[in-house]
C-alpha cells in the first residue's frame, strides 16, 4: 500500500510575523513542519510497522524552502518526498487540492491519505476536504485515535463539550489528525544523516498540468494583532482584590 | 437582496445560543431572505427563538433514508441541493466541529471559496477577516465567487433579537446514506461543564494550580459564575486537567466575553486560543509574569488566596441580589 501524507511548511507558532503589505510577511523566521501534520505523518509510519510492503510518501506544496520540511519528514521516516514548488506563500485552497491531487496521482496510487487537520499558518481547515473530493474518498479530521483492520479505518473524532465520534470508513480515505493522535518521533542525528540519501522530487508548479481554477478569494491585507497591553494591576489582601475586581466587571467592563 | 442560508447548530435537540449571532450577520442588510436551514428536522420547534434573531425562512428538511443530522456525507448532500434549490449565495455556519466540517464538505464538493473560524464579516463587500499564523495576525481576505461559505467563530459576533415572522418551509429531500463513511456512535468523554467554546465565561488553570484535585476551587468559582473551567497546555500535559478542557494553540480557540487565567504564566500558543476574548483577567503571584503585560486586569497575589475570596465575594453578592 502506498500512504501519502500532506506536509506544510510554516512559520514557527512563537515567531513574530512581521506584515510586509498586502499578504506579503518577513519570511526570514525559524519555519518548522505544521505541528499537526507531525502527528500526521507519524501515523503513517505506525502504519506502515504494522504492514509489509507499505510505502510512506511525504507530500507538500510550496515555496523552494519546504524543502527543509520535507527533510524533516524523511528524517522522521519517510520513504520518499515529493515538492511543488510555488513561486509565492500564499495558494489558492482549491489550487493547493488540485495540486496535491496530481502531485500524488501522477505518483502513484494513494491507499489512505493523512493530513494535519488545520495548518498553524492560515488556519484554512479545508485542504483534507478539498482533496478528498477531487479524489473522490470519505474524509475524517480532528482524529484522535486511528485503526485500520483489512481496508477499514475506524477514526475517533474529538468534537466540543469533550464529545467523540466514532466514525468508519472504507479504503482509500483520508484522515486529518489532531495533536491527541499520537506522539510524533523526533529523528536522531543518524536520522537526519541517513534522510539525506533519500529522495526529494521536484516539480516546478509551472510543469504540472494543471489549469489554476478562477480565484475564489483575494489576500487582501495582513496586520499584525495588538497584544492587549499591560493590565490594571491590583495589589491587595485576596478579598480586596476579589471586591474591586467583581466591581470593575460589573461597572468598567460591563461582563458580569 | 441576497439569498443567505444559516445552518443551525444543534446540540442535544436544541439551537446553540451562539447560532443567534450568525443569524444576526445574516439579517443585517434588511433586503435579505435568511433562511435558517435546519438539518435534524426539528425546524418547527425551533421557530420561535429562530424568527426571534431575524430568520426569514426556516427550511426543515425531511431526508428520506438518510439521517442528515448524523451522516456528514449526507448533511453535505442536503446542502448542496439547499443551495441549488434556494439559490443561496451566502452560507453561513458556526465554526464548531460540526459546523467546519458540513461547510468544508459542501465547499469542496461545489469549488466554492470557504473561510473559517471568521471574527468579522462584511457581507455587502466581501470581505472576511480572520486570525493567521496562530491569532498573531489578523488576515483581510475578499470573497471573490459564489457561494461565499463561511464559518463563523462562536461568541464573536454581536447578538442582535430582530423579531419578525418566519414560515417553515417543508422540504423532503431524499438523499442516500453514505455507504463508505458511518458515524457509529458518540460517545461523552470525561470532562464536565459548559462546553469551552460556547462558554460566555471560561476560569483557566496553569501549571500553578499544582494538582488535578486543585481545579476543585476553580470549579467552585466556576458555579458562582457560571463559567467553564479550561487549562493551559502545561496543566493538561502535567495531568492535573484532560485535554478536551486545553484552551489554546493545540486546544479549544475560545471567545469568551470573560476570560480569568489563574496561575498561567502567558506563552504565546495560550495566547493564540484566547487572543479574542473581550476582558482577560490573570491572577498569579509573579509580578513578571508574561500574562500581566498582555491582560485588562491583573490580579497579583497567591491564586490559591485569590480564587477563593473571589469565589466568597460572588456569593455574597448573588445573596444580596
Amino acid at each position: 500500500m502506498q500512504i501519502y501524507v500532506c506536509v506544510k511548511h510554516v512559520p514557527d507558532t512563537a515567531a513574530n510575523i512581521r506584515p510586509l503589505g498586502g499578504p506579503q510577511f518577513d519570511e526570514a523566521v525559524k519555519f518548522i513542519m505544521n505541528p499537526y501534520d507531525e502527528n500526521a505523518l507519524e501515523q503513517a509510519l505506525k502504519v506502515r510497522e504494522g504492514r509489509e510492503g507499505t510505502e510512506v510518501v511525504a507530500v507538500s506544496v510550496g515555496k523552494a524552502a519546504a524543502e527543509a520540511t520535507l527533510r524533516y519528514a524523511l528524517a522522521m521516516g519517510a520513504d520518499r518526498a515529493i515538492l511543488v514548488k510555488t513561486e509565492g506563500y500564499f495558494i489558492d485552497p482549491q489550487e493547493t487540492a488540485l495540486l496535491i491531487r496530481e502531485a500524488i496521482l501522477s505518483d502513484g496510487s494513494p491507499g489512505l491519505i493523512f493530513t494535519g487537520k488545520q495548518s498553524v499558518d492560515v488556519e484554512g481547515m479545508q485542504t483534507p476536504f478539498r482533496l478528498a473530493a477531487l479524489l473522490f474518498m470519505p474524509v475524517a479530521v480532528d482524529a484522535v485515535a486511528f485503526s485500520l483492520s483489512g481496508d477499514l479505518v475506524t477514526v475517533e473524532r474529538e468534537l466540543e463539550g469533550d464529545l467523540r465520534e466514532i466514525v468508519e470508513m472504507s479504503l482509500p480515505c483520508i484522515v486529518g489528525a489532531a495533536k491527541g493522535l499520537n506522539r510524533p518521533r523526533c529523528p536522531t542525528l543518524p536520522d537526519m544523516m541517513k534522510s539525506k540519501k533519500k529522495e526529494i522530487r521536484v516539480v516546478n508548479r509551472a510543469d504540472l498540468a494543471v489549469e489554476a481554477p478562477a480565484p475564489g478569494v483575494e489576500f487582501v491585507d495582513l496586520e499584525p494583532v495588538p497584544d492587549r497591553g499591560k493590565g490594571a494591576i491590583l495589589q491587595d489582601s485576596p478579598e480586596g482584590m476579589a471586591r474591586r475586581l467583581l466591581d470593575l466587571l460589573r461597572d468598567e467592563a460591563k461582563v458580569l | 437582496m441576497a439569498a443567505i442560508g444559516v445552518l443551525i447548530d444543534e446540540r442535544d435537540g436544541k439551537v446553540k445560543r451562539t447560532n443567534y449571532g450568525v443569524l444576526s450577520l445574516a439579517r443585517k442588510d434588511p433586503g435579505s431572505t435568511v433562511y435558517a436551514l435546519v438539518l435534524s428536522g426539528r425546524g418547527t420547534e425551533y421557530r420561535d427563538e429562530l424568527k426571534a434573531f431575524g430568520a426569514d425562512r426556516i427550511v426543515t428538511v425531511g431526508t428520506d433514508g438518510a439521517n442528515a443530522d448524523s451522516d456528514p456525507e449526507a448533511a453535505c448532500a442536503v446542502l448542496n441541493r439547499l443551495i441549488d434549490q434556494l439559490g443561496l449565495e451566502v452560507l453561513l455556519g458556526l465554526s464548531s466541529a460540526t459546523g467546519k466540517d458540513r461547510l468544508a464538505r459542501v465547499a469542496a464538493l461545489t469549488g466554492a471559496p470557504l473561510f473559517l473560524d471568521c471574527t468579522e464579516v462584511d457581507l455587502g463587500t466581501g470581505i472576511v477577516r480572520k486570525s493567521h499564523f496562530s491569532g498573531r495576525t489578523t488576515a483581510t481576505l475578499r470573497m471573490v465567487k459564489r457561494p461565499w461559505i463561511l464559518g463563523i467563530r462562536p461568541n464573536t459576533l454581536p447578538e442582535i433579537p430582530c423579531p419578525g415572522e418566519a414560515e417553515v418551509l417543508h422540504l423532503e429531500l431524499p438523499v442516500q446514506p453514505s455507504k463508505r463513511m458511518v458515524v457509529k456512535e458518540v460517545r461523552q468523554g470525561n470532562a464536565s461543564g459548559p462546553d469551552l467554546s460556547e462558554a460566555e465565561i471560561i476560569i483557566s488553570g496553569g501549571r500553578g494550580l499544582g494538582s488535578a484535585e486543585n481545579f476543585g476551587i476553580l470549579r467552585e468559582c466556576a458555579e458562582e459564575l457560571g463559567a467553564a473551567v479550561g487549562a493551559s497546555r502545561a496543566a493538561v500535559d502535567a495531568g492535573y486537567a484532560s485535554h478536551a478542557m486545553q484552551v489554546g494553540q493545540t486546544g479549544r480557540t475560545v471567545s469568551p466575553k470573560l476570560y480569568i487565567a489563574c496561575g498561567i504564566s502567558g506563552s504565546v500558543q495560550h495566547f493564540a486560543g484566547m487572543k479574542t476574548s473581550k476582558v482577560v483577567v490573570a491572577v498569579n503571584r509573579d509580578l513578571d509574569a508574561a500574562i500581566f503585560n498582555k491582560c485588562d486586569y491583573g490580579l497579583v497575589g497567591d491564586l490559591f488566596e485569590v480564587v477563593p475570596a473571589l469565589t466568597r465575594a460572588l456569593r455574597e453578592s448573588r445573596q444580596q441580589g
